[in-house]
């Protein structure tokens, strides 16, 4: 066997590993400037409410239809595993825990997330492409903080706002699924979830939702800034962006939960 | 005043430009000619520090711009327009704020003056009228006047053009570069022209250089360059597909086609 031949899976490994390093290094790099640039980047209002809306009002319609169904489920699933062997008075609990702590923040995060962060990666990535970040420069115009900071700012403030909606319209979900599907009267599932009702439950979901929120603008903007190539390339960058801030949040979440519910918020 | 001296780049394996030097003087209006991919839009990207160059420097009056900070490379580019091959506008503005969006950012310039001097620049390539409109509703012509407008948008020292009559029917690539000689006369700039369009560069240039294998093979004025016995030179102006410029790029073509008859 020729040495070629031996050496070839590791230099492919190699490779990859380069690879993996110098991405590493370029998204620090990406994400350095955007600190430098967030407070100057603070003076483009018009910008930045354009991106609240898109992201806050223009997501309202498929988080209002994810939020009812997820609640509704919730409620189904808790009522199904619970019949028999506990009080039906748990379902109010289980759904408004497991909605405020995960299911509202995450699934939000994720529906929103492949929203948004497709559309800032393709936005961008066909700036780079067709060369508008190029003119933006020769113009003296920072495309960071031109392009990002707006982006960045609008997330992180209204991806909170949104998941108060969206925790809303899923207890109102898990709330008419349990009452006309289970057969709990709106009395006990009440009363079921102010049992173990905890205000800190709601605010560390909201923390990570705001966390959510710089994921997905971060991963979105840094995957446009990074395309190249055409459409092919602008393609690229947007699957990327998307399967990024969709594995960051997951893996996010578990952090945060270690943190925020076991340092910030301690049982 | 532009100096460029040994400039090379390379992207990977290839490389680009290998060791040019080019002074360009005040006022006039030089074309960078060469066949496509000799690196004449990667010339003028090093110029305006778009791109970082391996080896070399360029100094413009005074600066050089690969030692220049983020601010200093800035406050440069706002003497420097750029006109870009396919125009660049920004998609999701209007007319008007892309020829104003260099300005806007300066913050020296209320919105009252920053409209007045849209609409002094949009006049001056013809487009009157046109600020509210989206760069989708422009034609390809259009879109290039609307991309001179804002490289002079804030009265530059220097204008770069990139190709500026690649796509364009005969008559408007005319008309654009008429536009170039009267912006030339009006604005008292200094014009690098890159372009492989021989009559465009004929048509606006003082002088020509051109950029063969790496370097500037060539300078000189549109005469010099028409009269030259120089072999590469020639080959160029006259545009023959053989020569030293294309040594030997034909024979596979001719001997599949030679194959395909011998069958």
């Amino acid at each position: 066997m020729k040495t070629e031949t031996l050496v070839q899976p590791f230099a492919s490994v190699g490779d990859k590993l380069f690879d993996a390093a110098a991405s590493a290094g370029q998204f620090a790099v990406f994400l350095s400037r955007l600190l430098g640039e967030l407070f100057p980047g603070l003076r483009y209002q018009r910008l930045i409410f354009e991106q609240a809306r898109f992201i806050g009002i223009q997501s309202l319609p498929v988080v209002f239809l994810t939020s009812l169904f997820v609640g509704g489920v919730a409620a189904l699933q808790t009522a199904y595993q619970m019949s028999g062997t506990m009080p039906l008075i748990w379902v109010g609990t289980v759904v408004s825990k497991s909605v405020f702590i995960e299911l509202g923040p995450v699934l939000t995060a994720l529906v929103v997330g492949a929203r948004v962060s497709s559309s800032f990666a393709a936005e961008i990535g066909t700036m780079r492409v067709t060369e508008q970040i190029d003119a933006m420069e020769t113009l003296a115009v920072r495309p960071i903080r031109y392009l990002a900071v707006p982006r960045l700012v609008a997330a992180l403030v209204m991806l909170p706002v949104i998941t108060i909606i969206a925790n809303t319209i899923a207890i109102l979900g898990g709330m008419a699924v349990a009452v006309l599907r289970v057969g709990i009267s709106l009395h006990l599932f009440n009363r079921g979830m102010r049992l173990l009702f905890d205000s800190q439950d709601v605010y560390g979901g909201l923390i990570k939702s705001f966390v959510f929120g710089v994921i997905i603008a971060v991963q979105g903007c840094f995957y446009g800034f990074q395309a190249s190539g055409g459409a092919e390339g602008v393609g690229i960058a947007t699957t990327k962006a998307v399967v990024a801030s969709c594995v960051m949040i997951l893996v996010m979440d578990y952090f945060l939960a270690e943190v925020v519910f076991r340092l910030i918020f301690p049982a | 005043m532009i100096e460029i001296r040994d400039l090379h780049k390379g992207f990977g394996s290839q490389r680009v430009l290998r060791g040019v030097n080019l002074d360009i003087h005040d006022g006039e209006t030089i074309v960078v000619l060469g066949r496509s991919g000799t690196g004449k839009s990667v010339l003028l990207k090093l110029i305006i520090a778009l791109l970082r160059p391996d080896r070399g420097s360029i100094v413009v009056d005074g600066l050089d711009v690969n030692t220049l900070n983020y601010d200093d490379l800035g406050q440069l580019r706002k003497r420097i327009g750029m006109l870009f091959q396919m125009a660049a506008l920004f998609d999701s503005m209007t007319v008007a704020e892309n020829v104003g969006l260099g300005l806007r950012e300066s913050r020296s310039l209320s919105e009252e003056q920053i409209a007045a001097v849209v609409a002094e620049k949009l006049g001056l390539v013809g487009l009157s009228g046109t600020e509210d409109k989206k760069p989708s509703e422009l034609s390809g012509g259009m879109r290039k006047r609307v991309g001179l407008a804002r490289a002079v948008a804030m009265n530059p020292d220097y204008i770069l053009y990139d190709e500026p009559t690649t796509g364009l029917d005969p008559i408007t690539a005319r008309q654009i570069n008429i536009l170039i000689r009267e912006l030339q006369a009006k604005l008292q700039v200094t014009s690098i022209v890159v372009t492989h369009d021989l009559h465009s560069a004929y048509q606006v240039g003082d002088r020509l250089c051109l950029l063969h294998e790496g370097r500037i093979y060539f300078t000189g004025t549109p005469e010099d360059m028409q009269a030259s016995e120089d072999l590469v030179v020639r080959q160029f102006a006259r545009g023959e597909a053989e020569g030293p410029m294309t040594n030997g790029i034909l024979e596979p073509v001719r001997r599949g086609a030679a194959g395909v008859r011998g069958r």
